[in-house]
Parts: C-alpha cells; sequence; structure tokens
C-alpha cells in the first residue's frame, strides 16, 4: 500500500511542474496587458509605463521571468496581487475555506441522494421510481444552473420566506474568523441564532451547486449497479442465502463503487476550483469569483498563483481517490 | 424418502423477441445421500431449473411448478427470509466459474465466514476454527494464510475448493454443483470430482451434478436424468442408462463418445437444439431423430413408464418383453 502511495505521488513531479509552465503562459497568451488595465480609463505616460513595466520584471526575456515565478513558487512564495499588493498565498487562503464549505456541503447533498437514489433504481430497474428518477436526473443535468438557482431563491426566499437570498451570514452577527468556515465559527463564536443563519445561508447554494454532481452521481451509480448486479458473485451471495440489503448495499455496491468514486471525485475537483455562476448569484466570496475578477484585471500573480493552488488541489482530490480505489478494490493494491 | 420433490417445473423468460420457455415440465426426484447426474447440452435447461429451485433466477423469469418442495416443505409456499434460511444452508450450490463466482472485493475468509454468521450460532472464533476445518475437508494447503487471500490471488482450482467450503459449510442436505470442474485443467477437474464425491460419502448429502461430460456421469453419478430443450427426455439409473437407453437421444449422445466410437469417424447427431422460434410441434428431438415419423413432429410424445426410463417417446428403444409402450390417445402408430 505505501509503495502505491509513492507510485503515486511520484507523478505529482512532472504534472506540477507542467501545471507551473502551463498557469504562467496561460494568462501570457491572453491578449491585454496588465499595466494598462491599471491605468484605467485616463491612461498613462510612456515613462511612467516603462517604470512599472520595469518594477514588475515585464522587460525581462520570458524564461527568466518564468525562472524566477517558478523558483518563488519552490519556496512558497507566489507573489503580491497587482491590484491589492497582498500575496497572492494569504488571499488565496481568506477565501479558500468559503469555497471549500460550499463544495463539500454540494458535493455531501449529491452523495446522500444521488447514491442510494442511484442504487434503488437498479434494484428496481425499469419500475416507475426507475423512469422517473432517472428522467428526473437528466432534466437535472440539463438545466441552466443559473436559472435553476434563480427559480430557488424566488420560490424559497422570495416567496416562502425560509432561506436568504445572498451572502455567508446574517448581518446582526458578527465574529472573528478562526477556522475560514461558517458553520464551525458561527458555533465556536456562542452567539445564539449564528449558526443557525450560517446553515440557512448554505442551504440554497450546496443546492444549486449539488445538482449536476447529484444527477451525475446517481446516474453513475444506477448503471454500475446495474452492471454489477449481473455478475456471477452476486449469484453466489444469493445463494448463501444472504438478505436483498446485503447483497445490494455490501456485495454490489461495494464493487459498483469504483467507477462512482471517479465521478465523485471528479465533480469534488470541479467544484474546489470554485463555482462561478453558484458563487456570482449567491454573492459568494469564494475562489471562482475571485479568479474570474483577477482574469479581467490581468492580474498576472493571482492567476497563475491560484490556478496552480487549483490544480495542486485537483492533484490532491485525484491522490485520495487513488487511495480509495486502492482500498475498495484488492486487485489495485499492489503488494 | 425424497429430499428434493419437483413436478412439472417450467421456466419462461420474457425477452425482447417474446418468451422462451427455457425449461418445461421438468420433473426432479432426489433422495437423501443420493448422486443424480443431469446431463445435457448447452441450453437444455439443466442450470435453470436448479436456478429455480434455489430461488437464484433473474426477475425477467417466470417460474411455475405443480410441486417443489425440499424435505417435505413446501418451495414455492414459502416467504422470502424463510426461504433464505434454508437457501446456503440446507440447499446450496457451486457453480461453473470459480473466479468469477467470489466477490474480488472480499477475501475469500470473509465470504465464507459470512454464511457461517448467516446460518450457524457459531461465534467469531468459532468460525474462524470452522473455516480452517472446511479449508483443511476440501484440501487447502496452508488454511490459515489462505483464508485472508482475495480471489484473484487464488487459482481456479483453489477458489472452486473455497466455493465447496462455502457451499458445505453450514452442513448441507442437498449440493447442486453446476458444472463445477468445466472451467478448470482436465488434471484439476478429475480432483474436484474426487473431493465432491468423497464429501458425498463422508457427509451423507445428496449431490446433483449437472454436466455435460458422460464420462463424469459414468465415474460418479447414481442415477442420471438427460434433458433436452427445457424437458427432461429419459431418467435412469447411471449402469441401466448406459447400457440400454431407451431414448433415441440419450442413445445418440452414448454413440457420440469417443471410447464407444467403432468407426474411424466419431458419430455426431446432425442439427442444433432447437431455439425460440423454431420450437417443433410434437417432439423437440423429431428434427434431428433417425427414427422419427409423422406422429413425432406432430404429437407431442407421451412419458413412458419407469421400466422405459421415462423416456419422453413415442417409440421408446429397447422395450423389454412384458413392457406396453405409453401411446398417446389419438396418436396412430
Amino acid at each position: 500500500m505505501i509503495k502505491y502511495l509513492l507510485s503515486r505521488l511520484a507523478t505529482f513531479v512532472p504534472t506540477f511542474l507542467g501545471v507551473c509552465i502551463i498557469s504562467f503562459g496561460f494568462i501570457r497568451v491572453l491578449p491585454g496587458d496588465p499595466i494598462i488595465v491599471m491605468a484605467g480609463e485616463r491612461g498613462m505616460t510612456q515613462e511612467r509605463y516603462e517604470t512599472l513595466s520595469r518594477q514588475f520584471g515585464f522587460d525581462r526575456p520570458l524564461p527568466v521571468q518564468f525562472w524566477e515565478y517558478f523558483t518563488g513558487v519552490l519556496q512558497g512564495d507566489l507573489g503580491r496581487s497587482f491590484v491589492t499588493n497582498r500575496p497572492v498565498w494569504d488571499e488565496f487562503f481568506s477565501l479558500f475555506p468559503a469555497t471549500l464549505e460550499l463544495a463539500l456541503c454540494a458535493i455531501i447533498f449529491a452523495i446522500a441522494l444521488g447514491l442510494p437514489a442511484g442504487i434503488i433504481a437498479a434494484v428496481y430497474r425499469g419500475k416507475f421510481f426507475d423512469r422517473a428518477l432517472m428522467s428526473t436526473a437528466l432534466v437535472g443535468y440539463s438545466m441552466p444552473i443559473f436559472w435553476w438557482a434563480l427559480l430557488l431563491i424566488i420560490v424559497f426566499s422570495g416567496n416562502l420566506g425560509w432561506t436568504p437570498v445572498s451572502g455567508r451570514m446574517g448581518l446582526m452577527y458578527f465574529f472573528d474568523d478562526v477556522t475560514g468556515f461558517m458553520l464551525i465559527d458561527s458555533l465556536l463564536s456562542g452567539q445564539s441564532g449564528a449558526f443557525k443563519s450560517a446553515v440557512q445561508h448554505l442551504i440554497l447554494p450546496s443546492i444549486v451547486l449539488g445538482t449536476i454532481p447529484l444527477a451525475v452521481i446517481a446516474r453513475q451509480t444506477r448503471s454500475a449497479m446495474l452492471e454489477v448486479l449481473s455478475e456471477d458473485y452476486i449469484r453466489t451471495a444469493r445463494a448463501k442465502g444472504l438478505s436483498p440489503g446485503r447483497v445490494n448495499g455490501l456485495h454490489a455496491l461495494r464493487n459498483a463503487m469504483i467507477p462512482v468514486i471517479t465521478v465523485i471525485g471528479l465533480s469534488v475537483g470541479t467544484l474546489l476550483a470554485g463555482a462561478i455562476l453558484t458563487e456570482t448569484i449567491f454573492s459568494w466570496p469564494g475562489i471562482g469569483k475571485w479568479m474570474v475578477d483577477s482574469i479581467f484585471r490581468r492580474d498576472y500573480p493571482v492567476v497563475q498563483g491560484g490556478l496552480l493552488m487549483i490544480a495542486v488541489i485537483v492533484m490532491i482530490v485525484n491522490l485520495i481517490v487513488d487511495v480509495l480505489y486502492g482500498l475498495i478494490n484488492p486487485k489495485i493494491r499492489k503488494r | 424418502m425424497s429430499l428434493l420433490t419437483i413436478r412439472n417445473l417450467s421456466v419462461e423468460f420474457t425477452t425482447g423477441s417474446g418468451r422462451f420457455r427455457a425449461v418445461d415440465s421438468v420433473d426432479v426426484d432426489v433422495r437423501a445421500g443420493e448422486i443424480l447426474a443431469i446431463v445435457g447440452e448447452s441450453g437444455s435447461g439443466k442450470s435453470v431449473s436448479m436456478l429455480a429451485t434455489m430461488g437464484l433466477l433473474p426477475w425477467t423469469a417466470t417460474v411455475t411448478a405443480d410441486e417443489m418442495s425440499f424435505d417435505g416443505r413446501d418451495l414455492r409456499a414459502m416467504s422470502g427470509p424463510e426461504r433464505r434460511r434454508l437457501v446456503g444452508a440446507d440447499l446450496s450450490m457451486i457453480f461453473q466459474e470459480p473466479m468469477s463466482s467470489l466477490n474480488p472485493c472480499f477475501t475469500v475468509g470473509f465470504q465464507i465466514k459470512e454464511a457461517l454468521r448467516k446460518h450457524t450460532d457459531l461465534d467469531r472464533k468459532q468460525r474462524h476454527a470452522r473455516c480452517i476445518e472446511l479449508f483443511e475437508m476440501v484440501g487447502i494447503p496452508s488454511p490459515e494464510k489462505r483464508l485472508s487471500a482475495f480471489p484473484h490471488q487464488l487459482s481456479g482450482g483453489m477458489n472452486q475448493r473455497v466455493m465447496i467450503a462455502m457451499a458445505i459449510s453450514c452442513r448441507p442436505r442437498l449440493l447442486i454443483a453446476d458444472e463445477p470442474t468445466t472451467a478448470l485443467d482436465v488434471t484439476i477437474q478429475a480432483q474436484i470430482l474426487d473431493l465432491l464425491t468423497g464429501l458425498q460419502k463422508e457427509t451423507g448429502m445428496g449431490l446433483i451434478l449437472i454436466t455435460h461430460d458422460m464420462g463424469v456421469v459414468a465415474e460418479t453419478a447414481e442415477r442420471v436424468a438427460v434433458q433436452y430443450a427445457g424437458q427432461k427426455v429419459e431418467d435412469q439409473p447411471v449402469a441401466d442408462l448406459f447400457a440400454t437407453p431407451h431414448h433415441p437421444y440419450t442413445a445418440a449422445l452414448l454413440a457420440a463418445l469417443p471410447e464407444r466410437a467403432t468407426e474411424k469417424r466419431l458419430p455426431t447427431i446432425p442439427g442444433v437444439v432447437p431455439g425460440q422460434h423454431d420450437r417443433p410441434e410434437g417432439c423437440l428431438f423429431s428434427p434431428r431423430c433417425k427414427f422419427a415419423d409423422e406422429t413425432c413432429r406432430i404429437v407431442p410424445p407421451p412419458v413412458q413408464p419407469r421400466p422405459l426410463g421415462l423416456a419422453r417417446c413415442h417409440y421408446p428403444l429397447e422395450v423389454p418383453e412384458g413392457v406396453v409402450p405409453a401411446k398417446v390417445e389419438g396418436a396412430s402408430a
């Protein structure tokens, strides 16, 4: 198992190098000049432009700029934002908890509903529940997210008044960030009602963000279960006189989990990169919105540093998925 | 006293192109401690009828029977939980493909202990001890180590031994072995058959051996049921069947055995088993039978009395003196 883990970790090195190059190159390939953007409507003199250009190091050849960036990265220095002059590292970690909290809630919502739904649909294949569920999943998958979000806001926030429209916390509560996770910080603050407010703020964004993963997980679980249920070893399990619950829930599900974990891992990776639409609609202060804003401002250090951080997080998620494969399927585990 | 009694069992599958009758009014009788072989070509319904007995058919199958009882208990009237207490304990089954019949995600020890936990009162320690005892019984070397192996780490022969250990773990009174040696090497085949018959003698359980290998039948079985296209066509003690087959299909099968060949070319049975859409009206074997006449093609044959091996035939072979073959009303002979 440790050997397996090390072999997975070894693949990190070339991937990391590639991500560094791509994140550095990506923003520079885009048309537009950060200094011009900074100058805004008024413009600036040629002299001032050149001073700034030298200050940011744009006058030197690209390989030199990359080398400086790369050696910085290896030392944990992602540079400072052109716009705020704060270290990219700090900015990232002040926003990341919000994204992480929302992503986790969304994926928990998606797994909690999608997995059982897929299992039930597979066990009762062709019956009413199966058909109803799979058509609903298709609708969920193809629905535009912003429209779905607005629909939910109209019904639950507008008509029913059950949930807030945007943000992470009610205005009457104020407390310091300890972990950056509202659910935890609100409990730590000891203010009554703060936790409830945090939960209420999370509900709609989680549902909206979790809808597509939910549909994908439900469909993937169903098809994986259908395949596994026709295997010989399921017949063996039934021949032992095991209950349907144990046959489906243990013998079949354990095998069906392998493709399902793949799609869960992919979904988590996407969600952690920030959900631009959801974060924008619910004014959620997360990574997605920050990245988009930075791209528009041509804030090179933020874009390349943010991309790199997201890529590393996705790599870590993939590593966890690989480890889970090994835990679930002994054939993958190398001895 | 009959352990397993099945009367007029039929199994139909709903397929995309209509209904398909895989088993057609089959009777099965097994006494305690008896070895019955069911032989037939692929598609003759021998596995399906036993899977129906175990209640293991997929949801597309419809099972009907006039009687289906195990040890005097009606299998058809049982509730799901009741039947699951019986299946895997008193009535167990092993399958053709040992490599795919074990769950790749669990150790073989876990998979056997699971059956013990379901059907016995043994505690964890006793279950472990019983597993080791079982592995020794089926001839798995260093059982303690093998218990924590996954199926993919064992050979096909070892996996089939694990399957057998699992099937006999709760001391079944009837074991159904569905072509247990087909997927194995020839050298291993003999070992597994010896093991099965040895265990059968030791424990006194009934054994149903499903096979298409007449050699296996001759060596192991006491009684033989021959199935063709979902019907039982003959049922005799093994020596009598080999000496005086009464159904032309049995006779043709025996004639096709290499050991019995008298000419250089091995005799074959022309044609194939009828499928879903070309089932004959009368005798199902009539298109391939060299004795068939007009009656055979139109009128379904009667089941002959026991002295004629319960042969499902209008014109049974080798009729002994004093036995009158059954005739179907209105069939001109």
